[in-house]
C-alpha cells in the first residue's frame, strides 16, 4: 500500500525530504510544478498524479515513476537505469544523455527527445513514444533505442532535422522513410522482421503499460534510422 | 658593378650536396637567374624577384632564396628601402611603380578586433550538425512590401545577386592578369555559387558561358563594353576608384595590346589602353545616377549596378550620395587592396583601411535611414574567414577577395607582376608562362579555399550563437577592440575588450 | 529607488525568465489574482530581480483614452514631465497607482498614472495620428527627462512592473481588484542586479506588450537597423527591440500577425524550399525583405494588444512554451503547472513548434 503525500504547499526541496523519508513506496498527489521529483532515486516505486514539474527522474539510478498525467520538460535528465511511465504527454528534452533504464511515454513528445541518448558496456537506454515526437528528435544520439508510435496526435511523425548529429544507436518510426528528411550521415529504410523482433519486449511493455494492442502497432510499415558509417559527420582539418 | 650600383636584395643558395643539375631552374625562371653554361650552374641573384618558382619546383629542394646580408647601416628613419627608392629614382628620374597591397606597417584593425562567442545565458551552435546558413542576398530592398488585389505578396524584388557564402572574387582585369587565371575564377565561382568579376578589360567571349557567374565592370575606359557584355554580366559594376590607387587611373602599355587583349578590349593591337582616373563623364554626383541608369535601361532593369569606389576621407558621404543615386550595391576597397601596378606613393600613402570606412559607411547609411537600400561588399586586404566574420559584423552583407585568391593559385606575393614575367602564369600575357597555371587545378584550389573558410565562418557563427549569417550583419555587440584608442573605438562603434 | 551604477541601457543584461497569459475569447472579464496565481509554481525560474504584467480591457471607463503609467526618481522629474504633458494633452485623470506594502517590495519610485488624449490642435499641427504622437511622446519623455520613464500608453490597457518576483509584484498593485479580458506575466532573472523598475517585463509601446523569456544573439544587428525608423532603444533589452519590429512591422508596414512571425522567426532556408510553390516564393520574399529582422537566438514571446495576443517561440524552439485552453479562455505558460494552477481542469494542452505563431483573438465587439 503506498503511502500517499500531499505535494501542495510543498516546494521542490521539501517534496524531496518527504518522499526519501518513507521507504516504501509512494504516492504524491496535488502535484503542481514541484522539480526533480525522483533526481538521483536508486530504489522505490512513486506515483504522482498532478503535473510533476521539471526534471523528474533526473539522474534516476533505479526504481520506477509513474505519472498519471503529462509531465514537463527534462524527463529522465541523465537517467542511468529505472523505469519512468508518463501517462500523457512530456516536454522537451525527455531523455537527455540517457545512459540505461527505460521511458515510457504513452502520448507526444517535444523537442529533442532522446538528445545525447548513449550505450555504455550492458546498458542500453530505451525511449517508447506512443504519440509524435517534435523536432530534432534523437539529435546527436551516440547510442540505446528511440521508438515513436505515432498512435496519437496529428501531423507528421515527427517534426524537422530528426536525427541531426545522429552517431551510434538507433531510432524505429512507425511510418514510411520518406515521410521525414533526414540528414545524408544517417541512413533511413523500412524496417525488417529482425529489427523489429529486437524491439518487440519494449513494444509489449508498452502495450501492458497503456493498454494498447500490440497488433495495431505492428501493422503498419516501421522506418529504423541509423547512423551511415561509410558518410560520418566529419570536418576537414589540416594541421597548422 | 659600377658606382652607382646596388647590391641585390636576394641571394639566391643552391646546396651542391643536393643539387642533382637537373636544370628544371633554368627552364622555370622567366628572370634568366639560372643559367648553365654546358659546365657550371651559375644564379645571377640581381635578376631574382622571390617568387619562389624554382624553389618550389627543384625536385632536391637544394634551393632557397634569402635576404641578401650585404646591408646598408641600420637606420629608422631613412630605412634601406627608402634609400634605394631614392638611388631609383636618381638613376632614372621615374615615378616608382608598384605591384599588389602596400607592405607598409600601417595599423591592421581586423588584428586588433575580437569575436564573441556564447555562453551560459544563450546556447552556441554546432554547425557540423546543426542548421547553419551562409547565404546571402545582395541588392536593394523595397521600403515596403507590395501587395496584389488579393492581399497577397506580389513577392517583386529590386534585381540582386545571390550568393551561396559571403564572399566574392574581386576585379582583375584579363590583362593585368592572364586568360588561364581568369578561367580558374570564373569555373570556381560558378562552382561555389559565388562571382567573380572582369575587371576593366572586358570579358573574353570564350567566359560568356560563365554569364551567371560573372560580374562586369564598365571602367573609365570603357574596354570591350558593349551590349552584349552589359547583357552577360549577372551584375554591372561602375568602377569609380580602386583602393590601391584611389584617385589614379589605369595603363596597360601597348607591348602587352596583343591579339587577344586587342580582341576582348576591342582595341587596336600594339595601342596602350588608358583607363583615365575619373570617367570623363562623370564630374559631379548627378552625374553618377545618370551612368547608373543608362545602364540599367540598357539591361532592361534586369541587373543590380554596382559601384565600386576606393575607401578615402569623406567615404561616408560619398557612400550616401552613391546610395541615392540608384545603385543597388556598393563595394568599398580599402588602401591596403591589391593592384597589378601602381605609383609606390599612391598605393603607401593615400585612402584609409577598409575597416574604418565600411564601419563609418554603415553607420551613415544607418543614421539617414538609408542602410537597406544598398547591399555593401568590403575589399581591400581580407586575409581569412575571421576577417570576413569581422567585416560582416562591422556592417558588410559580403566581401571582395583578390589577393588571397591570387595565393591560392600559386603567387607568392613577390610583388613584380608589373613586369609581366610571372614565373607562376597569374600576372603574365606570355604563353609559355601562362601555359603553367592549369585552370581546372587552379579552380580547384579557389573552391578549395572558399569552402574552407565557409566552414570556419560557420564554426565563428556557430561559437557566437548564430545560424543565420544576417544575424550577424552591423552586429558590433559581437566585437570588441583590444589595443585601440577610444577615438579608434567610437569610429569603428565597438566596445572595449572587458567592457 | 536604487541608481546602482549598472543599470538598464548602459549595460546589457542577458535574462531567463517565465512568462504566462490568459484570454478570453469572448471578451469576458478574469481577475488580475488568476494572473498572479499562474506565476507562483514558476517561481524557480526568476530570481526575484524583476515581475510584470499587462492587463487588457482593465479601465473601461476611461477606454477612450491613452493610460501612460511612469515611474518617477524625484518629485522634480514629475512636475518637469507634467508640465511638458499639460501642454500637449488633455488629461482626464492623475493619480498614483494605489499599491499596499509589501515586504519583499523595496526602493519604489513614485508610480503615477494619468488618462491623456492629444489635444487636437497639437495633432493637427504636427500632422501625426493620435498614435505615432504618442509613441514619439512616450519616447522622447524615456530620453529626455532623466528620472521619468514612461512604461505603459496605450488605451484601455496598463503595465504593473517591478523588482522583485512576479507574485509578490502582483501582490503590491493590488491586481486582484483589476479585471480584464487579457492578462499577461513575467518573471525575470536577469545575471546582473539591475535594480531598476523600468527594466523588468513587460515591455509596452501603445497597446503592444512583449514579454520574452530568452536572450537573442541578433540583439545589435535589430537594433540598429529598427533605429533607422526612428525607434530608440535606450534599455538595450531584448523585449524592446522586439516590442519595436512588432510595432514597426504591424503599424508601418502593415503585415499581419502570421507575417510579423515569418520575418522573426523565419524558417531555415532548406524548409522554405519544400514548401510549395506559393507559399516558398512568399516566405523567401519576406526573409529577404526584412533580413535584418531575422531573430536568432532562444526566445519565447508574448505579444499583447488590444483585443488579441499572439504567442511565438523561436524557430529552434529552445524555450518551452504550453498552450491549453477551457471553455472561453486560452491559457499560455513557459510550465503547463503554471496553467493548471489557475485552471486544473485546462483542455487540449499542446505545445506550438518553433516558429509556429498562436494566434487567439477576441471576438469582435466584445472588448
Amino acid at each position: 500500500m503506498a503511502y500517499k503525500i500531499e505535494a501542495q504547499g510543498l516546494d521542490a526541496a521539501g517534496l524531496g525530504r518527504q518522499i526519501q523519508a518513507h521507504p516504501g513506496p509512494v504516492e504524491v498527489v496535488g502535484c503542481l510544478g514541484q522539480r526533480f521529483i525522483g533526481a538521483g532515486m536508486q530504489r522505490k516505486k512513486i506515483r504522482v498524479t498532478g503535473i510533476p514539474g521539471n526534471a523528474l527522474g533526473a539522474y534516476l539510478n533505479g526504481g520506477e515513476i509513474e505519472v498519471c498525467a503529462n509531465a514537463q520538460d527534462a524527463v529522465g535528465d541523465t537517467m542511468n537505469d529505472g523505469t519512468i511511465v508518463i501517462h500523457g504527454d512530456v516536454g522537451d528534452t525527455v531523455g537527455y544523455a540517457m545512459r540505461g533504464g527505460e521511458i515510457y511515454v504513452e502520448g507526444s513528445a517535444g523537442y529533442r527527445a532522446g538528445v545525447h541518448m548513449k550505450e555504455y558496456q550492458d546498458k542500453v537506454p530505451v525511449m517508447v513514444i506512443g504519440g509524435r515526437a517534435g523536432s530534432f528528435l534523437g539529435e546527436y544520439q551516440a547510442g540505446g533505442v528511440i521508438l515513436v508510435l505515432g498512435l496519437t496526435g496529428s501531423g507528421p511523425i515527427a517534426g524537422n532535422f530528426p536525427c541531426a548529429g545522429m552517431h551510434g544507436g538507433k531510432v524505429l518510426l512507425r511510418c514510411r522513410p520518406e515521410e521525414l528528411l533526414f540528414p545524408g550521415q544517417v541512413t533511413a529504410l523500412p524496417a525488417s522482421a529482425q529489427d523489429l523482433d529486437a524491439v518487440r519486449p519494449y513494444l509489449e511493455e508498452f502495450c501492458r503499460r497503456f493498454g494498447k494492442d500490440l497488433s495495431v502497432i505492428l501493422n503498419a510499415p516501421f522506418t529504423l534510422a541509423v547512423p551511415d558509417s561509410r558518410n560520418p559527420y566529419r570536418q576537414m582539418y589540416v594541421a597548422n | 658593378m659600377g658606382q652607382w650600383e646596388v647590391y641585390p636584395e636576394f641571394e639566391v643558395v643552391r646546396s651542391s650536396a643536393r643539387c642533382t643539375k637537373c636544370l628544371g631552374c633554368v627552364a622555370q625562371c622567366a628572370n634568366g637567374v639560372h643559367q648553365y653554361d654546358g659546365a657550371q650552374l651559375t644564379c645571377d641573384s640581381a635578376k631574382c624577384v622571390d617568387c619562389h618558382r624554382c624553389v618550389a619546383m627543384c625536385p632536391a629542394r637544394a634551393l632557397k632564396i634569402v635576404k641578401a646580408d650585404c646591408a646598408l647601416r641600420e637606420n629608422s628613419n631613412w630605412d634601406s628601402q627608402t634609400i634605394k627608392e631614392i638611388f631609383k629614382q636618381a638613376q632614372s628620374g621615374g615615378v616608382l611603380l608598384s605591384s599588389m597591397g602596400t607592405p607598409k606597417p600601417y595599423p591592421v584593425y581586423w588584428d586588433k578586433l575580437l569575436l564573441n562567442a556564447s555562453q551560459v545565458t544563450n546556447p552556441s551552435i554546432d554547425p557540423l550538425r546543426e542548421p547553419m546558413e551562409t547565404r546571402v542576398c545582395l541588392g536593394k530592398k523595397p521600403g515596403r512590401p507590395q501587395r496584389g488585389p488579393d492581399g497577397r505578396f506580389t513577392c517583386e524584388l529590386p534585381p540582386q545577386l545571390k550568393l551561396a557564402m559571403p564572399m566574392l572574387f574581386s576585379a582583375m582585369s584579363y590583362g593585368s592578369v592572364s586568360y588561364n587565371a581568369h578561367e580558374a575564377l570564373a569555373r570556381a565561382a560558378e562552382e561555389l555559387g559565388v562571382y567573380y568579376n572582369t575587371g576593366e578589360g572586358g570579358l573574353h567571349e570564350d567566359f560568356y558561358a560563365y554569364s551567371p557567374n560573372t560580374i562586369v565592370q564598365v571602367a573609365s575606359g570603357r574596354f570591350g563594353v558593349h551590349e552584349g557584355y552589359l547583357n552577360a554580366g549577372a551584375a554591372i559594376e561602375i568602377k569609380m576608384g580602386q583602393g590601391a590607387k584611389p584617385g589614379i587611373g589605369g595603363h596597360l602599355p601597348g607591348t602587352k595590346v596583343g591579339a587577344d587583349i586587342s580582341r576582348t578590349r576591342m582595341i587596336p593591337e600594339g595601342s596602350d589602353a588608358i583607363s583615365p582616373a575619373p570617367h570623363h563623364d562623370i564630374y559631379s554626383i548627378e552625374d553618377l545616377r545618370q551612368l547608373v541608369y543608362s545602364l540599367k535601361q540598357s539591361t532592361h532593369h534586369k541587373k543590380p549596378i554596382i559601384v565600386k569606389v576606393a575607401a578615402v576621407h569623406n567615404i561616408a558621404a560619398i557612400a550616401s550620395g552613391i546610395a541615392r543615386s540608384g545603385a543597388d550595391i556598393i563595394a568599398i576597397d580599402g588602401f591596403r587592396g591589391g593592384t597589378g601596378a601602381a605609383p609606390t606613393r599612391i598605393r603607401d600613402n593615400v585612402g584609409i583601411p577598409i575597416e574604418l570606412a565600411l564601419a563609418a559607411v554603415d553607420q551613415r547609411l544607418r543614421d539617414e535611414g538609408i542602410r537597406n537600400q544598398v547591399g555593401i561588399i568590403a575589399g581591400g586586404s581580407i586575409r581569412s574567414s575571421a576577417d570576413v566574420a569581422k567585416a560582416i559584423a562591422l556592417g558588410a552583407d559580403a566581401v571582395y577577395i583578390a589577393t588571397a585568391a591570387l595565393l591560392a593559385l600559386g603567387c607568392h606575393l613577390c610583388r613584380t607582376c608589373q613586369t609581366g614575367m610571372c614565373n607562376w602564369g597569374i600576372a603574365t600575357q606570355r604563353p609559355e608562362l601562362v601555359a603553367r597555371l592549369d585552370p581546372k587545378e587552379g579552380a580547384k584550389r579557389l573552391v578549395n579555399l572558399m569552402t574552407a573558410w565557409n566552414h570556419e565562418i560557420m564554426e565563428m557563427l556557430g561559437g557566437m550563437g548564430i545560424n543565420s549569417i544576417e544575424a550577424l550583419r552591423g552586429n558590433r555587440l559581437m566585437l570588441r577592440g583590444i589595443g585601440l584608442t577610444a577615438k579608434e573605438l567610437e569610429i569603428l562603434g565597438v566596445a572595449h575588450a572587458g567592457e | 529607488m536604487i541608481r546602482p551604477e549598472l543599470f538598464e541601457g548602459q549595460v546589457r543584461i542577458p535574462s531567463g525568465c517565465a512568462i504566462s497569459a490568459v484570454i478570453s475569447r469572448e471578451g469576458r472579464l478574469i481577475s488580475g489574482q488568476a494572473i498572479v496565481d499562474s506565476m507562483r509554481p514558476m517561481h524557480e525560474r526568476s530570481n526575484g530581480l524583476g515581475g510584470g504584467f499587462a492587463g487588457y480591457g482593465i479601465y473601461p471607463e476611461y477606454k477612450d483614452f491613452f493610460a501612460l503609467h511612469i515611474f518617477y526618481d524625484t518629485d522634480e522629474a514629475r512636475a518637469a514631465v507634467e508640465a511638458h504633458l499639460r501642454a500637449v494633452l488633455e488629461i482626464v485623470r492623475a493619480e498614483n497607482i494605489p499599491t499596499r506594502k509589501h515586504p519583499a517590495i523595496t526602493a519604489e519610485p513614485f508610480i503615477w498614472r494619468y488618462f491623456v488624449a492629444p489635444l487636437r490642435s497639437v495633432l493637427h499641427s504636427c500632422q501625426q495620428d493620435e498614435e505615432e504622437f504618442i509613441a514619439r511622446l512616450a519616447m522622447r519623455v524615456n530620453t529626455s527627462y532623466p528620472g521619468a520613464y514612461v512604461f505603459s500608453s496605450g488605451k484601455n490597457m496598463g503595465v504593473f512592473k517591478a523588482v522583485g518576483y512576479p507574485e509578490d509584484v502582483g501582490e503590491f498593485y493590488r491586481l486582484e481588484e483589476y479585471s480584464g479580458y487579457c492578462w499577461t506575466a513575467h518573471g525575470r532573472y536577469p545575471t546582473n542586479t539591475p535594480g531598476w523598475w523600468g527594466g523588468a517585463h513587460p515591455f509596452a509601446l501603445l497597446d503592444r506588450s512583449i514579454v520574452h523569456n530568452g536572450e537573442i544573439s541578433s540583439y545589435d544587428c535589430n537594433r540598429r537597423t529598427i533605429e533607422m525608423y526612428g525607434y530608440k532603444c535606450t534599455l538595450q533589452t531584448d523585449t524592446e527591440v522586439i516590442t519595436y519590429i512588432a510595432d514597426f512591422l504591424q503599424r508601418k508596414q502593415g503585415l499581419t500577425l502570421e507575417e510579423i512571425a515569418s520575418v522573426i522567426a523565419a524558417p531555415f532556408w532548406s524548409t522554405i524550399e519544400r514548401q510549395p510553390e506559393g507559399k516558398s516564393r512568399e516566405l523567401a520574399y519576406l526573409r529577404t525583405v526584412y533580413s535584418s529582422l531575422l531573430i536568432t537566438g532562444p526566445f519565447s514571446i508574448i505579444l499583447g494588444f488590444r483585443g488579441g495576443l499572439m504567442a511565438l517561440n523561436d524557430r529552434l524552439k529552445l524555450r518551452s512554451m504550453v498552450v491549453g485552453e477551457k471553455d472561453d479562455k486560452v491559457y499560455i505558460a513557459s510550465e503547463e503547472a503554471a496553467i493548471r494552477a489557475v485552471e486544473p481542469n485546462a483542455e487540449n494542452i499542446w505545445a506550438p513548434a518553433g516558429g509556429q505563431p498562436v494566434v487567439v483573438r477576441v471576438r469582435e465587439g466584445a472588448y
